[in-house]
């Protein structure tokens, strides 16, 4: 490959991957916010209701 | 059904991913879809080659991502499928939700028709089936493609296919957000990232694959200064990340209200731009290797995006290679299964609208919709004449649809209804990636702008130019048509009446004078 081309091809990979790579890490870091405020607990009560078929 | 009408305390809880992890492979499952192997690719090399990538990076930080971040806070504190959560922002949004729900509709008729040929095609590589005229192959002998028009004369070839990629994306809806949609991604997503980086390594090997790379990598710097390459840059990230079209909204709007929203986020957004990157390496290395072969150079070929690149071109050096057969079912392979779990997200949003607003289970929404649809599917496009239809449904539902639909939810949302503090107070309350004022102004004004020239120039070369030499009552018909008619079911279905009122709702955490939209802190 040229010299340029080469130079792009490897920012790309850097720039981008690297970009995903990064923000893998920062999430993995602090999966979840420890400052949320209070409430917004879901309910959770029918989430797994008996199987309904239709007969 | 269990529920009782009219009471918000009997209504079934949403359904939800299972975590983080499920939502992050459904998110990116849907981000990474056709676009990203045939588009990226030709796009950045007609653009400017090595230089596409810097308007393309700014692209992705100034618009792609605030953008993405505004759907996922509208799904996210409204807890719904556009409808609902436009509805809940204010009364009369629903219509915008609705827009939104029916472009999907039009997109999964004739999408659902493109994974069907990737299948076809991925069993046509075993025997090389399209012979020594791929060309011919494509639009004769397989989708036998008559004069634009309308016709009923159904092609077994196509129709087959098409009606088994409609049972199982409903087989896989019927079985609801966690246990079909986020499935089929955690199956589906690391078998197409394994099979393309198998692809992308054989084809580094090939022979010319170095002259390839030169030409998609060799930056044109004079690109940097024509508006049109800046176009094209905001244009491929806009299509590419599935945003703006309620596929986000709907996918956000099923995570956990405790849920971190804008890391995730990023996440996505980088892990689809580093698949455009992986399929750009793949693709122009195949090609360099047909240039090769065809004693030319890469600028000298022909058909480098879209239905060209994949049907024609890429048939034609399977043909060429050493161990064809396995590459052209990698490659196919490949399409199909990224166009489905992109078609999968498209669904969902459809799906959800309806659930949500005339009371279904996901099983009966995805039944009765999906039988519905599969229906006009095959009428519209396994006939001789699909392949005009889809390529002007697309380009209308695309750039008129899509880019009209992102303009109208910016400006609704920060300008007439003045409420870009609250969502931006909302991602930054359960986010860990905290957002400054500079969102606001991307969201509000920077995207609007571009995007809104966007779909201005678009509309004017349209009327004054035409579409692909097709005639002008075909173009007005299907595709101003479409437009027409995505709008005005958006109205229909708007007027509808609600099974069960989404109007009872409190959003959470909230929000209002005296909170700390910045969330350094936030009085409870």
């Amino acid at each position: 490959m040229t010299g340029e081309a080469t130079i792009f091809l490897v920012l790309a990979i850097v720039i981008v991957w690297g970009g995903l790579l990064a923000s893998i890490l920062f999430l993995r870091s602090r999966p979840d916010s420890d400052s949320i405020p209070e409430g917004g607990e879901d309910d959770h009560r029918e989430d797994d209701a008996p199987v309904e078929r239709d007969t | 059904m269990t529920a009782s009408s009219g009471a918000p305390a009997a209504a079934r809880p949403r359904e939800q991913w299972t975590g983080q992890v499920g939502f992050i492979l459904a998110a990116i499952g849907s981000a990474v879809g056709l676009g990203n192997i045939w588009r990226f690719p030709g796009v950045a090399y007609e653009n400017g080659g090595g230089a596409f990538l810097i308007p393309y990076f700014v692209a992705l930080l100034t618009a792609g991502i605030p953008i993405l971040f505004l759907d996922y806070a509208i799904g996210h504190r409204f807890r719904g499928s556009p409808p609902t959560a436009f509805r809940r922002l204010t009364r009369g949004g629903e219509a915008l939700g609705w827009f939104q729900v029916m472009i999907c509709v039009v997109i999964a008729l004739y999408y659902t028709a493109v994974i069907a040929w990737a299948l076809s095609y991925f069993v046509f590589s075993f025997d090389l089936r399209w012979g020594d005229n791929p060309g011919a192959f494509f639009t004769g002998e397989y989708l036998q493609v008559a004069d634009p028009g309308i016709s009923l004369d159904f092609v077994p070839g196509v129709l087959i296919p098409l009606a088994a990629v409609w049972v199982i994306a409903i087989i896989v809806l019927m079985a609801g957000v966690a246990r079909g949609v986020q499935r089929a991604n955690v199956i589906f997503l690391p078998l197409l990232v394994v099979a393309f980086l198998i692809l992308v390594v054989r084809a580094l090997f090939l022979d010319g694959a170095v002259d390839g790379l030169n030409a998609l990598f060799t930056p044109d710097y004079s690109a940097l200064a024509d508006p049109n390459v800046w176009i094209a840059a905001y244009s491929q990230i806009f299509f590419s990340l599935s945003i703006a079209f309620g596929i986000m909204i709907t996918y956000a709007s099923y995570r956990k209200r405790r849920a971190n929203l804008t890391a995730p986020g990023f996440v996505v957004a980088f892990a689809n731009s580093s698949f455009e990157i992986l399929a750009g390496i793949g693709v122009f290395a195949t090609l360099g290797f047909f240039a090769f072969q065809q004693g030319v150079t890469v600028p000298e070929l022909e058909g480098l995006t879209g239905v060209g690149l994949s049907f024609v071109t890429f048939p034609a050096i399977v043909s060429q290679m050493p161990g064809g057969p396995l590459f052209g079912a990698l490659f196919f392979g490949s399409l199909t299964m990224a166009g489905f779990t992109s078609l999968l997200s498209i669904l969902q949003v459809i799906s959800a609208g309806f659930q949500e607003k005339f009371g279904l289970s996901p099983r009966q929404a995805a039944l009765r919709i999906g039988a519905v649809a599969a229906v006009v599917s095959i009428l519209l496009f396994s006939t001789t004449t699909g392949l005009h239809a889809l390529d002007t449904a697309d380009h209308w539902a695309n750039n008129i649809g899509i880019v009209a639909s992102a303009v109208l939810s910016s400006v609704l949302v920060v300008w007439v209804l003045r409420r870009g503090g609250e969502l931006r107070h909302h991602l930054n309350a359960v986010s860990t990636f905290r957002l400054g004022g500079w969102w606001t102004f991307l969201v509000g004004v920077l995207a609007p702008v571009i995007l809104g020239y966007m779909l201005v120039s678009r509309i004017v070369t349209l009327i004054s130019e035409g579409y692909e030499g097709l005639p002008g009552w075909y173009l007005l018909v299907v595709g101003w048509g479409a437009v027409a008619f995505i709008v005005l079911a958006a109205l229909v279905l708007t007027a509808l009446r609600w099974k069960r009122s989404p109007d009872d709702f409190v959003p959470w955490p909230t929000f209002g004078p005296g909170v700390d939209t910045d969330h350094k802190e936030v009085r409870s």
